[in-house]
């Protein structure tokens, strides 16, 4: 295809993502390295309804002259990125130095938004990414051996965790595992524990979080799957079979290999979406006992005053994290592309 | 898998048998629970007071004289108006499909026929963009949106939409056209039609089956978009997903949680029409390889 | 939320009643806010004037969208309703106007008080209050025998006897879900601890000290006679809770007490035992642990000086006295409005207003370090570290924050 073809046939969609994509992107770079200027107070009398106080504001004549200069606001550099909201460079320095003993270091480190966020994000993501697949994958051979009047039927319904909503399944899950909700009730007579409540302990609300995530991800993984089995090679599990190769290893050799390029798609896309884990966390009222990257962003553009500068540095961290977490997926598609030309 | 090689042992039957059963359990059981509370009052489906009283609906008896009561129904549809909010959904559902779907085939078509080594960087690109968490995109747009008057209307919903989801719609559909023949519009060029032609009378008759595939992701994108719709919506323009988190109150405000709901149940019976007619196109259209890596 | 019919029913009667109050605008009127019913009558009352269009957007989310919806110029919003805590962000970017000259015009109607002055200048009118306040179950305290508590100290006291004597198992009640919720139970506390949130005249945060950890010490013993899940409970299910006849005594926003026993299905016995007195004092002060807020609008900035003046009449005419005619909206809110008689309700609003409760601080940078409670307080709530180690990571969090935004 001629350069001048493609470009016409590639506008619509490039624009579009030039436009709604990557100029915020490149916008919210640039938040990242500015903050707003130092504020000019002023304390002044203030009255409300009930008293007059002497309160502190913003001297806005003053502070307009500063604004008009450098309509940006200060450049600060990487600052943002180093502040105790998100790398914590000082922070971290001190505790290492200062360590008893690594658990001690752990323990301080953990007790750092941006780390405890972290920490949260990455075992999110790699304890629900291959629980998907694998679930994903026995579903979809389970599902494979129904009677063919059944298959209907039953994909529909293990399709529904996928399709619906976020939030609402999220929340739909949360009102479920309330400690007088229906499962949390069966949960503690199944635990012989009368007190036990899963949203208030920080171990069992992350493992809740987790399976709500395989939950709501294995259909799709599944969904792929099952598409990959129907174009199954028939002709090379029979030969396995003649061959003898027990049901086992035509799983290993044969039907494993050929679902290989679904299981790097789907791993692609789970890595990426479970590294954005935003809505069980909102859905599940959880930010007690766990937060995440986009939780962070979300709670800086939250508050009664926005920090926006904050959330873009946290922005820019989790676009830099997706691309190390995708980097062996995009190298291997590199070699095929190189193969392929 | 139906041939006589591959019958299995009763004992693996059964596991599997076992297997779907939970599994379906699993998957169901949540959705015939909301169902079933959505017909109780509050007190009842949160059965704050005893677990039971979501099953047998003590407070519900109470209050309505029978077990069920439509109130949340009625407060959601009748005194909510929440059919608005349907309407707008499925006005942005259908603009985002349709848009996404012309601009995906379009780029998803030029990337798998050009050889050129910028396509691989564009694919790149477009994953990279996907990794954006949508929630930091739209506090980008909100000023200048509101300074050209774009804020809070439906079509400025429906782009931004159609934005975000074009690098997953351009993976897809840019695999699924490698899978097509090159042979196929090369040999209608050699004919004598321009690329476009060649698109237009060889390419999109057979596109369908990925088309449709790639088309119900969209869907469904629009369907639950959350973090966009609520922030770039009006009060008037908004859509299922905000209006349902709108009934469930704030700090201040008195949420109603059984409009909530109602409302949940009734945004996800659409989605059950729609997998039950799609699941076949799904599944052929994955297998037509609209996802090969 | 189904309040909110009735309340534009409401406000539409009590217009049409009034109609000899004839509102007359000339100019765009377009006005942001929250959702609730108060400022849904509001809001309806403004739509009621004729000559132009008066357009509303009332939502939760009115917080993240007045901010950008002002900046503009012309500003997409002519109006923001606000309540003390979210005005500072509306005054840190410069976008609302000065309102003394509309006043003086347009504001007979008005009481002082109603004013909101900053340095003289009118930047608000409000037209609402709310506090937080205590609400009991009457017939709980009469069966162990003690009066409505007082202090924080008479509560523990109460919830103790409740627990032992077997009634309840978690009688006291709190919205302290992580985040906004739990910062704001803090604030009271330690507001009535006797502490101020900032050293005097800066934005250096003083809260890690004695009245601060003292705080934290009565928050977490409170939090024993909690449901253990009380880090995941906001007033909506604090609310539920006391609906279901969970809880005796917690300390619950004004606003939510009309309709807190009202709602589908409630035990009779909840009905006739709910109560509600004035805030708790705690640690021997005589400030109440709690914070007064008001609700009000403002006028946009960037707008022509003709759509100022129409939105002003616009906002006179949604908080017209007539209004108070109506009795649906007289229970909506504690109105600050002229003609407004005190419902059951209002006891506990009014009971904090003459206790010299502390308004909640209306500084620019008091939302930041809001935030920086709200995350850091959890890991102590949970038991995880120790009280100085919490109030030492909020100010690290904060000044972290107020260092970006240019305040230290």
């Amino acid at each position: 295809m001629k350069h001048r073809t493609f470009f016409w046939f590639f506008l619509p969609t490039g624009l579009a993502m030039l436009l709604f994509i990557a100029l915020p992107i490149v916008s919210v770079v640039t938040q990242s390295l500015f903050t707003p200027h130092e504020a000019v107070l002023v304390t002044v009398e203030t009255c409300t309804p009930f008293k007059c106080t002497q309160e502190t504001t913003i001297d806005q004549d003053a502070t307009a002259a500063i604004r008009e200069a450098e309509p940006l606001g200060r450049f600060v550099g990487l600052s943002i990125y180093f502040d105790r909201g998100h790398l914590a460079i000082a922070e971290v320095s001190e505790a290492w130095q200062t360590r008893a003993s690594f658990g001690d270091f752990f323990n301080k480190l953990n007790n750092l938004p941006f780390y405890r966020a972290m920490g949260f994000t990455l075992a999110f993501t790699f304890i629900v990414t291959p629980l998907v697949i694998l679930m994903g994958l026995v579903i979809a051979l389970a599902v494979n051996t129904v009677h063919a009047r059944l298959k209907g039927v039953v994909i529909f319904f293990s399709l529904l965790p996928f399709v619906i909503t976020p939030l609402i399944g999220a929340l739909v899950l949360f009102w479920m595992i309330d400690s007088r909700g229906i499962l949390g009730t069966a949960l503690q007579w199944m635990a012989g524990d009368p007190s036990l409540s899963l949203k208030a302990s920080t171990g069992l609300m992350w493992i809740s979080l987790m399976i709500y995530g395989v939950w709501h991800a294995a259909p799709f993984a599944f969904v792929i799957f099952y598409a990959g089995l129907q174009t199954l090679p028939m002709d090379q599990i029979e030969a396995a079979q003649i061959d003898g190769a027990s049901r086992f290893q035509r799983l290993r050799y044969v039907i494993v290999p050929h679902l290989m390029p679904l299981v790097t798609f789907v791993a692609l896309i789970q890595l990426m979406d479970n590294f954005r884990v935003f809505e069980p966390i909102v859905g599940f009222n959880a930010s007690a006992h766990a937060s995440s990257l986009s939780w962070a962003i979300f709670n800086d553009l939250g508050g009664e005053t926005q920090q926006l500068s904050s959330a873009a540095a946290t922005s820019v961290i989790t676009i830099i994290g997706v691309a190390i977490l995708l980097s062996p997926v995009l190298v291997r598609t590199w070699r095929d592309y190189k193969g392929k030309v | 898998m139906s041939s006589p090689a591959n019958k299995m042992p009763v004992a693996l039957r059964f596991a599997s048998t076992v297997f779907v059963i939970a599994w379906l359990l699993m998957a169901a059981f949540p959705f015939i629970w909301t169902f079933w509370g959505s017909f109780k009052v509050e007190l009842d489906f949160f059965s704050i007071s005893d677990w039971t009283n979501a099953i047998t609906g003590e407070r519900t008896k109470e209050t309505h004289g029978s077990a069920f009561t439509g109130a949340g129904y009625h407060g959601a549809w009748v005194e909510e108006g929440f059919l608005r909010n349907v309407i707008n959904t499925f006005i942005v559902c259908f603009f985002v499909v349709c848009t996404s779907l012309t601009f995906g085939t379009l780029g998803g078509y030029a990337l798998s026929r050009s050889g050129f080594r910028y396509t691989f960087w564009l694919l790149i690109a477009a994953l990279i963009f996907r990794a954006m968490p949508p929630i930091t995109l739209v506090a980008g747009y909100m000023l200048p949106f509101f300074q050209w008057n774009l804020w809070g209307i439906l079509p400025t919903t429906i782009i931004v939409l159609v934005a975000i989801n074009q690098p997953f719609t351009l993976w897809m559909l840019h695999s699924f056209f490698q899978n097509i023949p090159k042979e196929l519009d090369e040999s209608a060029k050699v004919d004598g039609c321009t690329q476009f032609q060649a698109f237009r009378h060889v390419i999109i008759p057979v596109m369908w089956p990925g088309v449709i595939t790639t088309g119900l992701f969209s869907f469904l994108l629009a369907y639950n978009d959350f973090a966009v719709t609520s922030m770039l919506l009006s009060e008037g323009n908004r859509t299922m997903v905000p209006q349902i988190a709108a009934f469930l109150g704030t700090t201040q405000t008195e949420g109603n949680i059984m409009f909530a709901v109602a409302a949940v149940v009734s945004a996800t019976a659409p989605l059950f029409v729609l997998v039950m007619f799609f699941q076949r196109q799904i599944v052929s259209g994955l297998t037509a390889g609209a996802v090969k890596g | 939320m189904f309040l909110k019919k009735f309340a534009i029913a409401g406000a539409m009667t009590a217009l049409m009643s009034t109609s000899a109050l004839a509102c007359e605008i000339s100019a765009r009127v377009s006005i942001v806010g929250n959702e609730f019913p108060a400022i849904q009558s509001v809001g309806a009352g403004a739509q009621a004037c004729t000559g132009a269009e008066v357009a509303t957007n009332l939502t939760a989310d009115h917080q993240k969208i007045n901010l950008p919806g002002m900046q503009g110029n012309p500003a997409e919003y002519t109006s923001a309703i606000v309540a003390n805590s979210s005005i500072v962000a509306l005054m840190n970017e410069d976008v609302i106007r000065p309102l003394d000259d509309l006043v003086a015009q347009h504001g007979q109607a008005l009481k002082k008080n109603q004013l909101i002055t900053i340095d003289g200048k009118v930047m608000a009118v409000a037209f609402m209050a709310n506090a937080q306040h205590l609400v009991y179950r009457s017939d709980v305290l009469e069966k162990i025998g003690v009066e409505p508590p007082k202090t924080y100290e008479d509560m523990l006291a109460a919830a103790k006897m409740i627990r032992d004597q077997g009634i309840m198992e978690n009688p006291v009640g709190g919205a302290y879900a992580a985040g906004w919720n739990l910062a704001q139970e803090f604030n009271n506390m330690f507001l009535g601890m006797g502490g101020t949130h900032f050293k005097p005249g800066t934005a250096e945060p003083n809260i890690n000290n004695e009245a601060g950890v003292k705080t934290l010490e009565m928050m977490k013993a409170l939090s024993e006679y909690m449901n253990p899940d009380f880090l995941t409970h906001d007033s909506n299910a604090t609310n539920a809770e006391f609906r279901a006849g969970n809880v005796a005594i917690m300390n619950m926003w004004g606003s939510r007490a009309a309709t807190l026993v009202s709602a589908e299905g409630v035990p009779q016995e909840v009905v006739d035992g709910f109560a509600i007195a004035g805030p708790m004092t705690v640690g021997g002060g005589n400030i109440p642990a709690s914070t007064l807020w008001w609700d009000g609008w403002t006028v946009a900035k960037n707008i022509s000086d003709a759509e100022a003046e129409a939105t002003f009449i616009a906002m006179m005419n949604g908080i017209a006295p007539s209004m108070m005619a109506d009795e649906e909206i007289r229970t909506q809110a504690v109105w600050l409005i002229d003609g407004y008689e005190p419902t059951e309700a209002a006891v506990g609003v009014f009971a904090a207003a003459g206790m010299d409760t502390i308004p909640y601080p209306m500084l620019p940078y008091m939302g930041l370090l809001h935030t920086a409670l709200g995350n850091e307080l959890a890991d102590f709530m949970k038991g995880d570290e120790s009280a100085e180690q919490a109030l030492k990571d909020v100010e690290a969090a904060y000044m972290a924050a107020a260092k970006e935004k240019g305040f230290l």
